[in-house]
């Protein structure tokens, strides 16, 4: 454990913290930093605008880490019930596609989605005559893309506990009486809820720092947080005010993350119970 | 799991077939594009195999993605054992503090930009002379983070009384370790690694900040990107494919050998 | 998998790396970061042959990128850059450029003498201007009647063409339209003033298709856009595609753009880059971009070389000089540039 403790604290903490100080420090005329300490950059932060963009985003990132988790954990069980000699190629041809380019990925999206593009020409093809619909540079479009892009990343999270499920207490549950949908709910489910809650985590933190889905397929109508951190360190050269808006997106996300991780801890606690009491039984 | 009986199998190849299909129809039009007679990535204009010919002569391209590759290899190789051992020790304790769960979350929700700058800025203060190394070192940061959570979420119902057994039964701590506990996990760090590789190939923003200023240290993501000024052209598309193609290769020779050499 | 082979591998690996990253340091070599496809393919070629000095290009996407590098790093590692013209001046009031010594770099004398008394850098102490151009509406003179005249063709646009257009998604070209709708200033700082530049750019949001720097000229060859905000020189590639895409500048007027050459402070072959910006200033080196990519320079040796059909192709590019240099050049704004940066996050965020 000792070895990578050691990478992050010198690699991670001591540079970010070195960076996140600067929250208390001001903006040079120019774009350096003035050392005078400030608490101003805070109050800033959370100025209704940036609150209203935060919000917006993670409403976004929520909505996209919601349709993500139920396709990909269905994607996932179905991965895990294949023959076992299958299951190594379905997940390699779940992330094939990501190790082409993103920006080429989106570009094919802005194929498909645009006004005269391919999902509009095989509606007119199936007979649709009206104005071609607006798909392109909607919030759809975001979360479609969002979804899109870290899809393979859900069911890679899930498949692994999935894949080591003891059959036998589906079988023992089946024996008892319950039925498929119970089984999978009192069973299967809480046993791989840690797979699903470290799914959704990367879906959610991975969208919610995204700029670029939002900047192509957006058409640059929403901003979400990943531009605005973008904006502030690299446009409005104020990086002061980007440590402090990172700071408080930071300790957000630590609140969710650990509300989570306290939830996942119940929820497998319950379900080491009910394991345990299948197994006896 | 056991495999399904037949009455439960249909449905469950119907969601493969679309969610799969929802993965590759964009793969197709990408793939399409790139016989784009024209260079615009959203008009088609005829059949034409020019790109491939211009891709094979793009130096700058080709020596991109082969940075790309070693860097990808070479932290997702770290980062796996490094992620892999963290999983293990935290969930080995009874109790670990929320500074820890902290530390190994914090790298997944830094914003990547401020990585990326407090990486640079931190480099340059200690005068490291910048490359491809750097870009490791940086990818290998939030790549661990990763392979630890997926490793972890497989441990949270690891049934730890086989290791107390194998230690029982008196097989030293590598060994039990060998035979006992990393079976058990590979799937999990396989997908761990899987999870890795594919974040570092795509990686744009903290490569860029953390590479040398030099040709040898510029990777396929910084390159493409830096084209977004005069237009991706489909010659990205054409590397794309032929990539997906060469992966596609090795998977099946390696399906095929392990075929004749498995029992 | 046992855990010694994996350390075995690992250490191949590692081993591997650090052998491809340790490329051997060529005594004078430089290295130049640019924007791909700015400058002739075979440019460092052609530069060894004649000076003996080598050079490697890099590649940025945009100006911001290359300036949060240069300045988290103090601009180590790098020769020359190529950024526009506000943030040649940041460089240079963060003490990053180095002053251009005038001795070194004759071809100066190829400038247009507008080119060298820009307000941004008179005398050009710090950069070598490389290309300029301004912004305006590109348009599809087939599908909008009448010809557009003004900005508020863009920002109040008629009923017809109403969710078929573009403005540019980089802030200050985003904000510079809608300054030059009220008639001020591209550089103003007066909160009042940018408040209402913000209100109408606000209610132009509601009319757009999108915010687009990359993709809006191959809308207006499909013709799902019929009217954006645009550089002259990518309007150019429109014009190419489709000969009834026409540029014009409303008669409000447009900004003065200009991509800039500078040499860092902390490069370590500065005899050499200075060769290489004289290089770049040759007329036939020059005159390169201007074939190529499209652009105007501000080289009068290489302007003049062009073949006259290249202008009455693409009409901005025989604007005369004296008439470019009217316009305001975009200046580093200060302070206000996060007034900037909110003003654009409000507008981006608003419904």
């Amino acid at each position: 454990m000792a070895p990578a403790l050691a990478w992050l604290t010198a690699l991670m903490v001591v540079p970010c913290g070195l960076v996140l100080a600067l929250a208390f420090f001001r903006r040079g005329i120019y774009g350096g930093i003035e050392y005078t300490f400030t608490l101003e950059n805070f109050g800033l932060a959370f100025d209704p605008l940036y609150a209203g963009i935060f919000l917006n985003s993670a409403r976004i990132a929520g909505t996209a880490t919601l349709i993500a988790v139920v396709i990909g954990y269905a994607a996932a069980y179905a991965i895990a019930a294949a023959p076992r000699r299958l299951q190594p190629v379905f997940l390699f041809f779940a992330v094939l596609p990501f190790w082409s380019n993103y920006l080429i990925r989106t570009y094919a999206w802005i194929v498909l989605l645009n006004r005269e593009g391919l999902l509009t020409q095989l509606l007119r093809w199936f007979g649709y005559h009206g104005e071609p619909p607006s798909l392109l540079y909607t919030e759809g479009a975001v979360i479609t893309g969002l979804v899109y892009n870290y899809l393979p990343f859900v069911i890679l999270a899930c498949y692994a506990p999935l894949a080591r499920l003891n059959p036998e207490l589906g079988e023992a549950s089946r024996d008892l009486g319950a039925s498929a949908m119970t089984t999978f709910r009192r069973v299967t489910l809480p046993l791989t809820l840690p797979g699903i809650a470290a799914g959704a985590v990367f879906v959610f933190v991975l969208s919610i720092g995204n700029f670029v889905t939002p900047a192509l397929l957006g058409g640059g109508r929403f901003q979400m947080i990943g531009n605005l951190v973008y904006d502030q360190f690299l446009t409005a050269n104020d990086w002061p005010f980007g440590a402090a808006l990172s700071m408080a997106l930071i300790a957000i996300m630590m609140l969710l993350l650990t509300v989570q991780a306290m939830a996942a801890e119940r929820a497998s606690g319950r379900a080491r119970t009910a394991e345990g009491d299948a197994a006896d039984g | 799991m056991a495999e399904r009986t037949h009455a439960g199998r249909r449905p469950l190849w119907l969601v493969l077939a679309l969610v799969y299909g929802f993965l590759y129809i964009p793969i197709a039009v990408l793939v399409a594009l790139s016989f784009n007679e024209g260079g615009l990535p959203t008009v088609w204009s005829g059949f034409s195999l020019k790109w491939y010919g211009s891709l094979a002569a793009n130096k700058e391209i080709l020596s991109a993605a082969l940075n790309t590759l070693i860097v990808a290899l070479v932290s997702t190789a770290i980062a796996t054992l490094l992620g892999t051992l963290l999983a293990l020790g935290i969930e080995m304790r009874r109790r670990h503090g929320r500074a820890l769960e902290a530390l190994i979350f914090a790298p997944m929700i830094i914003p990547d930009i401020v990585l990326a700058i407090a990486l640079l800025s931190f480099f340059s203060m200690l005068n490291v002379t910048m490359g491809l190394h750097t870009i490791v070192l940086a990818h290998v940061v939030f790549n661990l983070a990763f392979v630890c959570s997926v490793v972890r979420a497989r441990l949270k119902s690891f049934d730890w009384s086989i290791v107390e057994a194998s230690s029982d039964l008196g097989a030293s701590a590598i060994t039990t370790f060998r035979r006992v506990t990393l079976p058990v996990l590979l799937p999990a760090v396989i997908a761990g690694a899987l999870l890795a590789f594919t974040l570092s190939v795509d990686e744009f923003i903290i490569a860029y900040f953390t590479a040398g200023a030099g040709r040898a240290s510029t990777t396929l993501p910084m390159q493409i990107y830096s084209m977004i000024r005069f237009g991706i052209t489909p010659e990205i598309n054409a590397l794309a494919t032929i990539v997906m193609a060469v992966s596609i290769a090795a998977l099946t020779l390696s399906q095929r050998l392990n075929r004749t050499v498995a029992p | 998998m046992t855990a010694p082979r994996h350390l075995w591998k690992l250490h191949a690996f590692v081993l591997g790396a650090a052998l491809a990253s340790a490329a051997p340091a060529a005594a004078q070599s430089l290295v130049i970061s640019n924007w791909d496809g700015y400058m002739a393919p075979d440019a460092m070629d052609a530069f060894k042959t004649a000076t003996g000095v080598s050079g490697e290009l890099v590649v940025h996407a945009t100006n911001e990128e290359i300036m949060g590098k240069l300045i988290a790093s103090g601009g180590k590692g790098y020769d020359v850059v190529f950024v526009s013209s506000p943030f040649a001046e940041v460089l240079n009031n963060l003490g990053l450029a180095e002053p251009i010594d005038h001795a070194k770099v004759p071809n100066l004398a190829n400038l247009y003498p507008e080119a060298t008394t820009l307000s941004y850098d008179s005398g050009n102490t710090f950069s070598v201007p490389y290309t300029w151009g301004t912004t305006g509406l590109c348009y599809r003179s087939d599908l909008v009647a009448p010809a557009p005249t003004s900005w508020n063709d863009l920002l109040a646009p008629s009923d017809a063409i109403k969710g078929k257009t573009t403005m540019l998604a980089t802030d200050r070209w985003l904000l510079a339209a809608g300054q030059l709708a009220k008639g001020y200033s591209v550089n103003e700082t007066d909160p009042a003033k940018m408040a209402e530049v913000k209100d109408l750019l606000i209610s132009a949001k509601g009319t757009l298709l999108a915010y687009d720097d990359t993709t809006f000229y191959s809308k207006l060859v499909s013709g799902e856009a019929v009217l954006v905000q645009a550089w002259d020189g990518w309007c150019n590639y429109g014009i190419g595609e489709n000969a009834d895409i026409k540029y014009v500048i409303p008669k409000e007027g447009s900004d003065l753009w200009l991509d800039t050459m500078v040499v860092m402070k902390a490069s370590e072959n500065k005899d050499a880059a200075f060769q290489f910006i004289n290089f770049m200033l040759d007329a036939k080196n020059h005159a390169w971009a201007a074939e190529n990519i499209l652009y105007k320079v501000p080289n009068k040796a290489a302007m003049d070389s062009l073949q006259a059909t290249l202008a009455e192709q693409y009409p901005n590019m025989g604007m005369p000089v004296g008439e470019l240099v009217k316009f305001e050049l975009l200046r580093d704004v200060g302070e206000s540039q996060r007034d900037y940066s909110r003003i654009v996050s409000e507008i981006k965020a608003a419904q």
